[in-house]
């Protein structure tokens, strides 16, 4: 059965003064997710992923479409108990200990009174905040805040755990961390369905993606298939101080350092350019295939789609998260 | 979706209950009709409730006027009779806002007026009003008022003339209060006079229950005098033919009278067997003197006011 | 009582407990020992009376600015915040939610209240030198009080649940002016004719009826309230706040959180 089933679900707003302009959000979206999968939902800030949860968990209402988690209505409280939720910057009741905080929510979450205070001390320890139990949240630090907002998101042992940008804020420890628990959450058997805009993250831990730009779908599928959909490229490195002719007639981009030459080129051209340089009797000191990165293809997602015409033409592109195109060697 | 459902409950419950909160209000209102009011005999000192409202005194006093003329039309309606809480009602209005003049005009009249009509007491209304007139000494219809109050109820025909003296001395005095004056010194006790400031009152007032009230005293003269006149037209036939008339028909039959005479109301008089002539129906006309029927007993709710049926 | 809405309105209570809001009673009892203290010395045989005012109108106005204070922001803090959404993607339904959080508050008062009472009855016992029969009544005044705050718990938390806090506490205490004036609002709408008498009556019967819940004075001098009055308020102030929650659960269950 898919952990998650999301069938045309839509959400637009009414902006402006007297509510007149629709503002889509979110254009009509289908995908499931499989039980024991860790899910992807990446796209730029402003691209419908918070939304999208918001919906999922119960904090808004869609405008159309309807969807299941676990088989069951997005209102049923039956469903509600068997997921947890950690937004984006949670913020929770600061005047409350870690304990106490995790103790209600348990409450409210029907956990068995018995077994509430094991389960509170247990789920602490595994976030690494056994020590601030009984600590007020106004005095945890952004890392102990997000690592709260994840017991409280596991506590009742959940079936699918929803993150909405979990490793936001975090320094590199504490997103090691993150990724290790979510790895275990997947060896518990969980679904997991998290949202970002950092492509390294998600090239890491997920088994699959979607990629969301400007409320629209623009792709969806395992990460290998995604990448390797595009066409591969090698990367020569010679010993030489002259690029020969025919490699220069590729118009590929030469790195030139010290008396070393690095290029990039298609997969095509490979043996192509291999013969030029035994040719040339240059010396060869690596040929090594390059793998389209993600963030390749999340980037040619997202200018294909602006360059076809897109769908809002008063909201500019701006794929945010994306670092400067570079080779990944 | 049962958020669907949720809401549907929701609604219900709002309009039912919203619905049954209206009803109860009912309830509860007549549980304590004239609580308020009463709590009004608490408040001791008026000028610690003026220090208390912090400055707001002057909506306290519409809130209070407000509350005495409600008090004034309950109290009518239900026939109390006593007013007991008018004068302390008026009293804090006053102090909070001495310069809210309809208060001293309307406690002029219903203050010192005689029960059922007023609350009978009046040498209230004349601390009432000459506290009126110290805060306010440039505005005539005072003086006005305080003369009425000493001629009407005291009987005290040289205050009368006193006080409308001093307010034709205004600036701008209605010309008419130096012609009272003169009146009252002349002819105090005639009829013609209170006839003359009941007629005034009714022409300058702005107050409806005033208006009325003036109304009702003139068509009270208007009745006297008709009974009178009738009275010796009746004596003349009488004269004339030896016998008493039966029925005014017979007077129109003689050539007395031009038709069935007409109370100012438009009910016709009636002619008793012993000669008398009586209104039709005394309750429409209070403060009348001549024409009551014999034995008759005023009802207990006079019939002044637009509102009294 | 269903186990969310109680753990809501215990965390509720908490938070008022742990924001200090139970210092008012350090106020309070200052204020009123020194009255008693002083009106003790001047003794000119309305002691009582003094007391009796002085004590139970702080009582309702401590408490009406607090449950305003305070209840302004249990919604609107919570969405603003966003510390409600990891509340509402659990179990919990949203009028659950509303409800906890008003049994909260009126717990917190309700608390409030208890302990002013047995300050006002030690300041009473203390230039009275014992307590007659009438002080029954006091108890009585206390309680119409209690179902004032019930009701303007029910108001604050009303317009928190789609108004900011600022906006709540302006609507919130406007309602309690105009509610304790109803009365002559009724009687006004009566003399008025036309839409405007139409109007005022309307909203003469939808204000609640805060002067009826005020004995306060009669019960300075010593006089009882009918027992018939005693339901006939606690009836209208119950229904009235179920309906203003109601509203607010309306209100809220569709409500798209930012």
């Amino acid at each position: 059965m898919a952990a998650i089933e999301i069938l045309g679900l839509e959400k637009t707003y009414s902006v402006g003064f007297w509510r007149k302009r629709p503002k889509c959000a979110l254009k009509p979206l289908h995908l499931a997710v499989e039980e024991g999968e860790i899910f992807g939902f990446l796209g730029p800030n402003g691209a419908g992923k918070t939304t999208t949860l918001k919906m999922l968990v119960g904090l808004a209402f869609p405008s159309g479409g309807t969807a299941r988690i676990l088989g069951m209505e997005l209102d049923d409280p039956k469903m509600k108990a068997q997921i947890g939720f950690l937004p984006e910057q949670p913020y929770f009741y600061d005047y409350l200990t870690a304990g106490e905080l995790l103790k209600y929510y348990g409450q409210l979450s029907g956990v068995d009174a018995k077994q509430l205070s094991s389960k509170v001390d247990e789920v602490l320890t595994r976030v690494g905040l056994q020590d601030a139990a009984n600590v007020q949240l106004r005095k945890f630090s952004k890392g102990m805040l997000q690592r709260a907002g994840i017991a409280q998101a596991i506590l009742h042992d959940p079936k699918v755990v929803f993150l909405d940008e979990p490793m936001s804020g975090l320094d590199p420890m504490g997103r090691r961390e993150v990724r290790s628990l979510i790895e275990e959450l997947k060896a518990e058997g969980k679904t997991v369905f998290f949202s970002t805009h950092i492509l390294s993250d998600a090239e890491a831990l997920c088994d699959r993606v979607a990629i969301i730009h400007l409320g629209e779908l623009r792709g969806i599928g395992a990460i290998a298939e995604l990448t390797s959909a595009v066409r591969g490229k090698v990367e020569i490195v010679w010993q030489a101080t002259k690029v020969p002719a025919s490699i220069q007639a590729l118009d590929a981009e030469c790195h030139f350092a010290g008396d070393t030459i690095r290029v990039v080129i298609t997969e095509e051209n490979q043996d192509a350019a291999l013969e030029a340089l035994r040719r040339e009797r240059s010396r060869l000191i690596s040929v090594t295939p390059v793998r389209t990165s993600l963030e390749d293809y999340f980037i040619a997602q997202l200018t294909k789609y602006n360059e076809a015409g897109a769908s809002n033409p008063a909201v500019p592109v701006a794929p945010a998260g994306a670092k400067s195109a570079g080779a990944r060697s | 979706m049962s958020s669907r459902r949720d809401t549907a409950i929701a609604a219900t419950i709002v309009m039912a209950s919203m619905a049954a909160s209206v009803l109860l209000l009912r309830q509860v209102d007549q549980a304590r009709t004239g609580a308020t009011l009463q709590e009004v005999l608490y408040i001791s000192s008026p000028k610690l409730l003026k220090r208390l409202s912090l400055g707001y005194d002057g909506l306290l006093a519409d809130v209070y006027w407000t509350r005495t003329v409600q008090y004034y039309g309950g109290m009518h309606h239900t026939g109390g009779g006593n007013y007991a809480l008018l004068e302390p009602l008026l009293n804090i209005t006053t102090q909070l806002d001495p310069h809210l003049i309809p208060a001293y005009e309307f406690g002029g009249t219903f203050l010192s007026a005689k029960p059922p009509q007023g609350a009978g007491v009046p040498q209230k209304a004349v601390e009432l009003v000459e506290y009126g007139i110290r805060n306010n000494p440039g505005d005539w219809h005072l003086y006005y008022d305080l003369g009425f109050i000493y001629y009407m109820d005291l009987k005290d025909y040289r205050g009368a003339a006193d006080a409308f003296m001093r307010g034709s001395q205004l600036p701008n005095a209605h010309p008419f209060l130096r012609i009272l004056a003169a009146q009252m010194a002349a002819h105090g006790g005639e009829t013609q006079t209170a006839r003359m400031l009941w007629s005034a009152t009714y022409q300058t007032t702005h107050d409806e229950h005033v208006k009325a009230n003036a109304a009702a005293h003139l068509r009270a003269f208007q009745a006297d005098q008709d009974v009178t006149d009738l009275e010796r037209v009746v004596d003349i036939y009488r004269q004339r033919t030896g016998h008493l008339p039966a029925s005014f028909h017979e007077m129109v039959g003689a050539g007395l009278l031009r038709g069935i005479p007409e109370d100012p109301l438009g009910k016709p008089y009636r002619l008793t067997s012993s000669a008398r002539v009586e209104v039709t129906d005394a309750d429409d006309l209070p403060f009348i003197e001549h024409g009551l029927p014999a034995g008759y007993v005023p009802s207990v709710v006079p019939k002044i006011l637009p509102s009294d049926k | 009582m269903n186990p969310r809405i109680y753990c809501i309105a215990t965390n509720t209570f908490r938070e008022a407990v742990r924001d200090r809001v139970l210092y008012n009673l350090i106020a309070f009892a200052l204020l009123l020992s020194g009255a008693a203290i002083l009106v003790g010395q001047i003794s000119i045989d309305i002691e009582r009376l003094v007391v009796i005012n002085l004590g139970l109108t702080a009582v309702s106005l401590f408490g009406v600015v607090i449950a305003i204070f305070i209840g302004i922001g249990l919604v609107a803090k919570e969405i603003d915040k966003r510390t409600l959404y990891t509340v509402l993607s659990r179990p919990v339904r949203r009028w659950e939610f509303i409800a906890g959080k008003f049994f909260g508050l009126a717990g917190t008062l309700l608390v409030n209240t208890f302990f002013m009472a047995i300050g006002v009855f030690a300041a009473l016992l203390y230039v009275s030198h014992h307590l007659q029969a009438s002080d029954g009544s006091v108890l009585v005044a206390l309680y119409f009080i209690v179902l004032q705050f019930v009701v303007i718990t029910a108001l604050a938390l009303f317009f928190s649940s789609f108004s900011s806090p600022l906006l709540s506490a302006v609507f919130a205490f406007s309602i309690f002016v105009i509610g304790s004036f109803s009365e002559d609002l009724r009687g006004f709408a009566k003399m008025t004719h036309g839409a405007a008498g139409w109007l005022a009556t309307c909203v003469a019967y939808l204000v609640p009826n805060f002067s009826a819940l005020n004995v306060i004075s009669r019960v300075a001098h010593g006089e009882a309230v009918a027992s018939q009055l005693i339901g006939y308020n606690t009836a209208y102030a119950l229904i009235y706040t179920l309906a203003v929650l109601s509203g607010a659960v309306l209100i809220f269950e569709r409500r798209n959180l930012k």
